[in-house]
């Protein structure tokens, strides 16, 4: 419930303050969010199968949103972070279906 | 509504909704998740709640800078994909406003081309008009009288001196008598003068001496053939007529002359080769 509610609050913040995301971060928010997504989907398949832990919530969570944004970071190094981005949002859309299947099986058992 | 099966039994069938928690020692997904969802103040939850704020707000700001994504949001790639499609673009444009600005450039010109030639054409005809006798004319010129009481000035007399009016430049004549009775009449390149009773006819127009000859040319020119010695005026003199000439500033010559159609001859291309 507290969750929900704190997605609640951030989406209103957001849209209440309008901020303009700075130049550097840019690049990299887009492939950060799909990252959190998946966290955050994965993070309900652990609570469905009783084996949620908020410190792996958290490492992962913040782990996945820093490599995400690194591999862009490098790829835009490497001059491929179109093609490395593209890979980024399909391994981790994968994953997010995967955990959305998952939860799908527990709460519908289909 | 009636089926083979008869009317719906109720009851459990093979469609009836499942149970959402059927009997079994491990708990639910839905119980776990509603316990899950009770608000308490663990550590656990607070986490949870922190960092679904934290998305949700990032994806709010990310949806508004997507939908309002200007160049500045883009790759180098694209940049540089959307300036050559720019550049290409432009190219075309320039392209086509060349080929219109010819194409105006080529208009314009042909249409001064065909102004020229039909300011030419009408000059031209405007000129032939004046020698056909067409037209009325107007210019500098001079008035020959020539009061003639007893009425022997001879028609030869008065054709001399047209000639010799013609070939100091006259461009165009009317003779009129000083009477005011009688039409005035256009002098023109087939104008005949032919001695008659009671003055002389002019193309068939019978015209009461004396004579009033009004010309356009060069007045100067005009006056001095006039008046060489043995010329015209001389002759007029012998002839028994008292000539005057006068030069005008301004002569209009108002008698106009039908035009009958060729009968026979028609133009003719100078580039054709002539027959044989």
């Amino acid at each position: 419930m507290i969750a929900a509610v704190g997605l609640a609050v951030g989406v209103l913040l957001g849209l209440l303050l309008q901020p303009d995301v700075p130049p550097a971060v840019q690049p990299y928010l887009p492939i950060a969010v799909v990252a959190a997504l998946d966290a955050l989907f994965g993070g309900l398949r652990a609570v469905l199968d009783g084996i949620f832990d908020d410190k792996v919530f958290l490492v992962s969570f913040a782990s996945n949103v820093l490599v995400a944004a690194f591999i862009v970071y490098l790829g835009d190094q490497l001059g491929v972070g179109a093609q490395l981005s593209t890979g980024v949002v399909v391994v981790l859309g994968i994953r997010i279906f995967s955990n959305a299947a998952a939860i799908r099986r527990h709460l519908f058992r289909a | 509504m009636s089926t083979p099966y008869g009317p719906q039994a109720p009851g459990p069938g093979p469609q009836a909704p499942r149970p959402l928690a059927p009997a079994g020692t491990s708990p639910s997904g839905w119980a776990r998740l509603g316990r899950a969802m009770r608000p308490r103040g663990t550590r656990s939850q607070v986490l949870a709640g922190v960092l679904c704020g934290l998305l949700g707000f990032a994806v709010v700001v990310q949806v508004g800078q997507t939908a309002g994504a200007d160049l500045g949001s883009l790759r180098e790639a694209d940049l540089v994909r959307i300036l050559d499609d720019v550049g290409e673009r432009q190219e075309r444009l320039d392209a086509e406003s060349a080929r219109l600005v010819a194409t105006r450039e080529e208009l314009l010109t042909s249409s001064d081309r065909r102004e020229a030639a039909r300011d030419a054409a009408r000059e031209r005809s405007q000129l032939l008009a004046i020698l056909a006798g067409t037209v009325p004319a107007v210019g500098p010129g001079i008035r020959l009288v020539i009061g003639d009481p007893d009425g022997e000035v001879p028609a030869r007399v008065l054709l001399d001196a047209v000639q010799e009016l013609r070939n100091a430049g006259a461009e165009a004549m009317q003779l009129a008598g000083t009477t005011g009775q009688g039409d005035a009449v256009r002098v023109v390149a087939s104008t005949a003068f032919v001695d008659a009773a009671g003055g002389i006819e002019v193309d068939g127009t019978l015209v009461q001496p004396g004579y009033e000859l009004l010309v356009i040319g060069d007045p100067a020119t005009l006056s001095t053939a006039l008046g060489i010695p043995g010329g015209v005026l001389v002759a007029i003199d012998t002839a028994g007529g008292r000539a005057t000439v006068t030069e005008l500033d301004e002569v209009r010559i108002t008698a106009l002359r039908q035009l009958s159609d060729a009968e026979y001859a028609r133009p003719a291309d100078p580039a054709e080769p002539a027959a044989p």
